[in-house]
């Protein structure tokens, strides 16, 4: 059994930036800041690849949303080893609209549209941190979700999938199709290798718009403010480990 | 997955956009020039090719290369596992054309991948540069097809590396002066002689080697050889004890009446000198970009360090004098570093490039001693000790003004071509 296998990459503000708050306060500066593939979409294009090359998986596609610049997040995936890639292009002014919700709907209608029986997604972007996008696309489509994969294996129709819970690991059970979405310690993902990067520049991107999709960009959400976290303060020193634990209490940490 | 530097750094921000890549290669039969016509200057953004390639060697050295760069040093250990990991990743035979198992790139993909493999560890960049430009370029260049099957396609993934073996005890800078010899014997060469300074002479398991036939007729009965490793006749000198880049072995190549078949004549008799040359001028763009690597992670360091060290009541990145040094350092990083990319494009395009290339080597160069040096400044005492890595930047620096051409014989390339235009005019 070979699952067509859709990727979801995002392509959101490298981790190592130094993150600056606009000074409108309604969002981050972006401009000229380097953009790299969400380290959590990384890994989910790895653990595709992984699957296509266990020949569980007989074609991956990865697909962005964003605007023109989109298409290099697309490409290293390919350079990682994707197939193909498809482009939802969203203009530059409206991404700040771009909701979970959005690209949920849009996966799942690609999900359709392309037959695929596994969708991977990172389990959170970086820079929102929604960790909703996996979980609305599984509703959308009506399949069952396996969110914050550490490790996937294939059974027979199904997936056997080992998700980090709070209290630990849980080891569940979904039947194809299903959606996935990856944790840090699914996997390590693979450099892409130069001969590789060669073969990406051959590999198609198909373009398209949301609405092709049937899809309308309507915001549910506004954002009120951003601001920076709290400057770090000082530590204190007590005297001992009683007066630590009444200092906890009085701050209310515990 | 990369590790996140425990000095941190200043990424180089390209930011990039999407591009229309024409790409028409242009093959001469041995060596492949693509030429590249790109819809944004490279003097904004690089292509988005060369962008992943970036990527991957930037991933590559800070997850690989910059934390153990330092033990690397300390032992002088050749890291043999990073360097075949370097040959998985299609980094040992980058401009080698795909028919004969080679990654295909052009040279400005070598310029960037060099420096960001030397960015991580200065070590690994020389042992890519001279199995690059100086083994498999003139082998790729100028061998027959039998040739390249043998001496290319076997030495592209990081387990087998070659090496260069033109300077001499007696002759560096002199090159036509060498007195290595090669007897015809009729049916072999016997060199016999002694080269010196050669970068991977331990490793390696091939060399061109560069000997007379013909010592009345100077630099015109140069030849050049591929002669293997180990082979009888050749024995290696001591393992230098060197300032800088002490991952690398450097060592003499010892002829005596060693026997070469015939067939390892590498193009014709009496061309030797001109291959030497002309794989010198395409060296010169790899250790530019080495060059730039250690610059620029002498620059990371030090600009690090000066906005976190606090003295007269704030970070010293406050101070003027530390600001004018940080510019000094860009300044002279970006420019080494477009001359690099102008030396790369041209020999890309076909053209005339060895005065850009020597410009670039020169410019990389004289920037690396200098970065490394202001870095150490900048860190103060710190910069003197091993616990930080200036003190290893300032001494790998140093060779790159003096290996593949002396800054001083860059200076007379540069001359030489400047009075050949200016007198044509």
């Amino acid at each position: 059994m070979s699952l067509r296998v859709l990727v979801g990459c995002k392509r959101v503000i490298d981790y190592a930036v130094k993150i600056r708050v606009r000074p409108d306060k309604l969002g981050v500066v972006t401009d000229g800041v380097k953009h790299s593939m969400n380290p959590f979409d990384e890994i989910a294009i790895e653990e595709a690849v992984r699957l296509k090359e266990k020949k569980i998986a007989k074609e991956v596609v990865a697909v962005s949303c964003g605007p023109t610049q989109a298409q290099e997040t697309i490409r290293t995936a390919l350079a990682m080893g994707a197939d193909r890639g498809i482009h939802v292009e969203i203009p530059a002014k409206e991404m700040e609209k771009l909701e979970p919700l959005h690209v949920s709907k849009i996966l799942a209608k690609l999900a359709e549209q392309e037959q695929a029986e596994l969708v991977i997604v990172g389990k959170q972007a970086i820079d929102d941190d929604s960790n909703a996008t996996a979980q609305m696309t599984a509703a959308l489509l009506d399949w069952p979700q396996a969110t914050f994969a550490s490790k996937l294996e294939k059974t027979d129709g199904e997936l056997e999938v080992t998700r980090e819970v709070d209290g630990g690991l849980e080891t569940i059970k979904v039947k194809l199709p299903a959606v996935v979405s990856s944790d840090l310690r699914l996997n390590e993902p693979r450099y892409a290798t130069l001969p590789n990067i060669m073969k990406a520049k051959k590999k198609k991107i198909a373009k398209m718009k949301p609405s092709d999709l049937g899809v309308n960009l309507a915001s549910h959400l506004e954002v009120i403010e951003v601001v920076d976290p709290p400057t770090r303060e000082a530590g204190i020193k007590v005297e001992d480990v009683d007066t630590l634990v009444t200092k906890l209490k009085d701050s209310g940490r515990i | 997955m990369a590790a996140s530097t425990t000095l941190g750094h200043l990424r180089t921000s390209f930011s990039r956009g999407s591009r229309l890549l024409a790409n028409r290669r242009v093959s001469s039969g041995s060596h492949v020039a693509s030429v590249q016509h790109y819809s944004s200057s490279i003097l904004v953004e690089l292509p988005e090719t060369h962008e992943l390639l970036r990527k991957t060697c930037r991933d590559f050295a800070e997850g690989e290369l910059q934390h153990e760069a330092g033990k690397y040093d300390k032992q002088g250990f050749f890291p043999k596992e990073k360097i075949k990991a370097m040959g998985d990743l299609g980094l040992m035979g980058l401009n080698v054309p795909e028919e004969y198992g080679g990654t295909g790139m052009d040279y400005l993909a070598y310029a960037v991948a060099m420096e960001e493999i030397s960015r991580g560890c200065a070590t690994a960049g020389v042992i890519m540069s001279a199995h690059n430009s100086l083994y498999i370029a003139p082998i790729a260049t100028f061998a027959s097809e039998k040739q390249k099957e043998d001496w290319v396609t076997p030495f592209l993934d990081g387990d087998k590396i070659g090496c260069f073996g033109l300077s001499e005890p007696g002759n560096g800078s002199d090159a036509g002066a060498a007195s290595t010899t090669a007897k015809d014997v009729g049916s072999k060469y016997l060199l016999n002689g002694t080269k010196a300074w050669i970068t991977n002479g331990y490793e390696s398991e091939a060399s061109v080697v560069f000997a007379t036939t013909d010592k009345s007729a100077k630099h015109k009965g140069i030849s050049a050889f591929i002669v293997p490793k180990p082979t009888a006749g050749l024995s290696l000198g001591k393992k230098e004890d060197k300032l800088g880049i002490r991952g690398s072995s450097t060592c003499n190549l010892i002829f005596e009446d060693c026997e070469i078949p015939k067939e390892n004549l590498l193009g014709q008799p009496g061309m030797g000198f001109k291959i030497a040359m002309i794989t010198l001028d395409g060296g010169r763009i790899g250790i530019a970009g080495q060059a730039l690597g250690i610059a620029q992670a002498a620059f990371d360091c030090a600009i690090d360090y000066a906005g976190k060290r606090m003295a007269f009541n704030g970070p010293i990145i406050k101070m003027q004098t530390i600001q004018t040094k940080l510019a000094d350092m860009a300044l002279r990083i970006e420019s080494a570093r477009l001359l690099t990319y102008k030396a790369a494009t041209l020999k890309d395009n076909g053209k005339p490039f060895s005065k850009m290339a020597a410009m670039a080597k020169l410019a990389a160069s004289e920037t690396a001693t200098f970065c490394a040096h202001q870095s150490i400044q900048i860190l103060g005492g710190m910069g003197y000790v091993s616990d930080m890595p200036a003190e290893r930047h300032y001494r790998d620096a140093r060779i790159t003004e003096i290996y593949e051409g002396t800054s001083e014989i860059q200076r007379l390339v540069i001359a030489g071509s400047l009075i050949k235009e200016y007198q044509a005019l």
